[in-house]
């Protein structure tokens, strides 16, 4: 038996961090945004730069991102989080500025702002999540749901004469001039945890350099979406969507 | 952010210059300290753009083209919800693409001023003129129960005046404020004496999302309530902020004491119906018009007073009739209301309005004989 003695002077070497609310999820079981929420959370943290960041929420399952994360946060009409991080940075500029989005809000109804805030060279941090769903609305078909993904609006799987292809939205924005830093991480595992942490580290680092804009694909899981467990779930991920979507940097700064 | 006010320019005294209804909107603009600005080119007010990029240098404010209006009116709510003076500006098919952002600032209580130069409509329509957006303007315009604080300038000069008024306004109330002009006033020059810089000071906003001390807890600008009990709330909260702006109905009324006929009409086509109504005081008939300054609070009781004297009312509008279903409820059924409308971009003549008063006034005596 342990005594109070050994009890006081164990260490805590892991507790919520300041800047997540004291606040239960409402993300269902197995899902990823909790995780990124998390992460995203605790670089705020470790930077010590909480005072000075502003965070922009979308419209989709992360709607109450602004429940959990402790920071200042505006939340955006349905594909707009970019168009309102760059009036916020616009008008602050020497504060840390983030849009946190799912793959319908960035990737279909804001495309057009997706485009145009990377293109702009924006100096803030756009986060992607694309599970290949609309999870909030009921697991119908997103501009990312892959081919032959049975959504409840590909009842009979996605068809490319009826429905398109896959958007590599991440791709598309690697390719313009005002994208400073793009890479595609996943947190299915405790090794991809740390490797999007030192990603959303090196975004915020960047930031002040004022170089351009850093976007960070999260390739997630939706396994109520998906109808799976969050095993399976995260298996179909990497067997389906991992080819389409391969998890690494698609551009990375130049050393100095 | 710095107070644009501190700035060093030379345009700390009044000064009166010649200039087009769109340049001395924005300069009074700059004058009165804005710090963003937010737009897309649209026919008749791109010249707003374009001073603002041009003028942009030799101040201290954001000016930033957006790759579309419904961008725009997102930048305008990040950069309000920041806590900066923000505005933008577009003409009427640009304000209908704006409608969802408005709709979301006016819920989530975020200052800005809108100006709207009107051009013809529906559909892309015509760049010329046309008053068609009053029902957009003031009944809401967006999905949802609010309203805008609505201003309809009638000259150059006012184009400048109620930018001041606009931002004022949409601090005092914390909610979006429009400008409802239309293409002739946005194109025309007059002469107009511009305000000093710094004359509208800046006020505290402590909602506002600019980084969370230690010290207080964090700031959330959303519209989003799930609980019909919170929703129903911030509802109430809404209507009773509309209802304190009520105080806020601006007004004149111009021509003859004790009128037989009241003209009601606002911005361009109240200075058409000033010229009508000379014409008619050389006919022997007394008209007076009645302007209303602010849309929304519209001035209900002013009308109702002048049921009193007057035994009709026209209403002249560039539209198919809007405005006049206000009237018509001000009056209350009791004398009769007259329209007089051109629509599509077309402006009707002082000839057109003396003919209408005219005919209202054969009638009137054919009805006493």
């Amino acid at each position: 038996m342990e005594s109070a003695a050994t009890t006081n002077h164990m260490e805590i070497v892991y507790e919520r961090p300041v800047t997540l609310t004291d606040t239960p999820m409402h993300y269902c079981p197995g899902c990823g945004h909790g995780v990124v929420h998390r992460v995203l959370m605790e670089v705020i943290n470790e930077m010590g730069i909480q005072d000075r960041t502003v965070g922009v929420a979308p419209v989709g399952c992360s709607v109450f991102a602004y429940n959990y994360m402790n920071v200042d946060m505006q939340e955006a009409a349905h594909g707009r989080a970019s168009a309102v991080a760059t009036g916020i940075k616009r008008v602050l500029p020497e504060k840390y500025v983030y849009s946190y989005q799912g793959d319908g809000d960035l990737a279909a109804i804001g495309t057009g702002e997706t485009i145009h805030t990377v293109n702009r060279g924006e100096n803030i941090l756009m986060i992607f999540i694309n599970n290949a769903i609309y999870g909030m609305t009921g697991g119908q078909m997103a501009p990312t749901s892959i081919l032959g993904q049975v959504t409840s609006t590909t009842p009979y799987g996605r068809k490319s004469d009826l429905n398109g292809f896959p958007l590599k939205i991440t791709d598309l924005v690697t390719q313009l001039p005002g994208a400073y830093y793009v890479t595609r991480q996943s947190v299915h595992t405790a090794a991809a945890v740390r490797k999007l942490k030192k990603a959303i580290e090196a975004s915020f680092k960047y930031q002040p350099l004022k170089k351009g804009t850093c976007f960070i694909e999260v390739v997630s899981n939706c396994p109520s979406g998906w109808k799976m467990t969050p095993i399976e779930a995260n298996a179909w991920m990497e067997k389906n969507m991992f080819p389409l979507y391969p998890i690494g940097d698609l551009k990375v700064p130049k050393q100095n | 952010m710095e107070p644009t006010s501190q700035r060093v320019d030379s345009s700390t005294q009044a000064e009166t210059r010649l200039m087009k209804g769109n340049e001395a909107l924005a300069e009074a603009a700059i004058r009165s300290g804005m710090q963003a600005y937010f737009g897309y080119p649209i026919t008749p007010q791109s010249e707003i753009l374009e001073y603002f990029t041009a003028e942009a240098p030799k101040h201290n404010f954001v000016v930033l083209q957006a790759e579309s209006e419904l961008a725009a009116i997102n930048m305008v709510y990040g950069a309000g919800g920041a806590g900066a003076r923000v505005m933008t500006s577009s003409s009427s098919p640009g304000i209908s693409l704006m409608q969802e952002g408005i709709s979301y600032m006016a819920s989530a209580e975020i200052p800005c001023l809108v100006v709207n130069v009107q051009r013809g409509g529906p559909g892309l329509g015509t760049i010329q003129p046309a008053q068609g957006d009053y029902f957009q303007a003031t009944k809401g315009g967006g999905h949802g129960d609010y309203r805008l604080l609505v201003l309809a300038p009638a000259s150059v000069q006012e184009m400048a005046d109620f930018v001041f008024d606009g931002f004022r306004l949409a601090d005092k109330y914390r909610t979006p404020v429009l400008i409802l002009a239309d293409g002739a006033l946005g194109q025309m020059m007059e002469k107009v004496v511009l305000p000093p810089s710094g004359s509208l000071p800046f006020i505290d906003k402590p909602w506002a999302t600019t980084g969370k001390p230690a010290s207080r807890e964090r700031n959330i600008l959303t519209s989003l309530h799930m609980e019909p009990e919170k929703m129903e709330e911030i509802n109430v909260k809404l209507q009773d902020k509309y209802r304190k702006m009520q105080q806020e109905v601006r007004y004149e009324v111009i021509g003859a004491e004790n009128p037989e006929m009241v003209i009601v009409a606002f911005g361009l086509t109240a200075r058409i119906c000033l010229k009508a109504i000379e014409l008619a005081k050389e006919r022997g008939i007394k008209v007076a018009l009645l302007r209303p300054i602010t849309l929304y609070p519209f001035p209900y009781d002013a009308i109702a007073r002048l049921t009193s004297t007057a035994y009709a009312f026209l209403t002249v509008e560039m539209n198919a009739g809007q405005m006049v279903e206000d009237v018509r409820l001000a009056v209350n059924g009791k004398r009769p209301v007259y329209f007089k409308g051109r629509m599509g971009g077309m402006i009707p003549s002082p000839e057109d309005v003396l003919l209408e008063i005219e005919t209202i006034a054969e009638k009137q005596q054919t009805t006493t004989v």
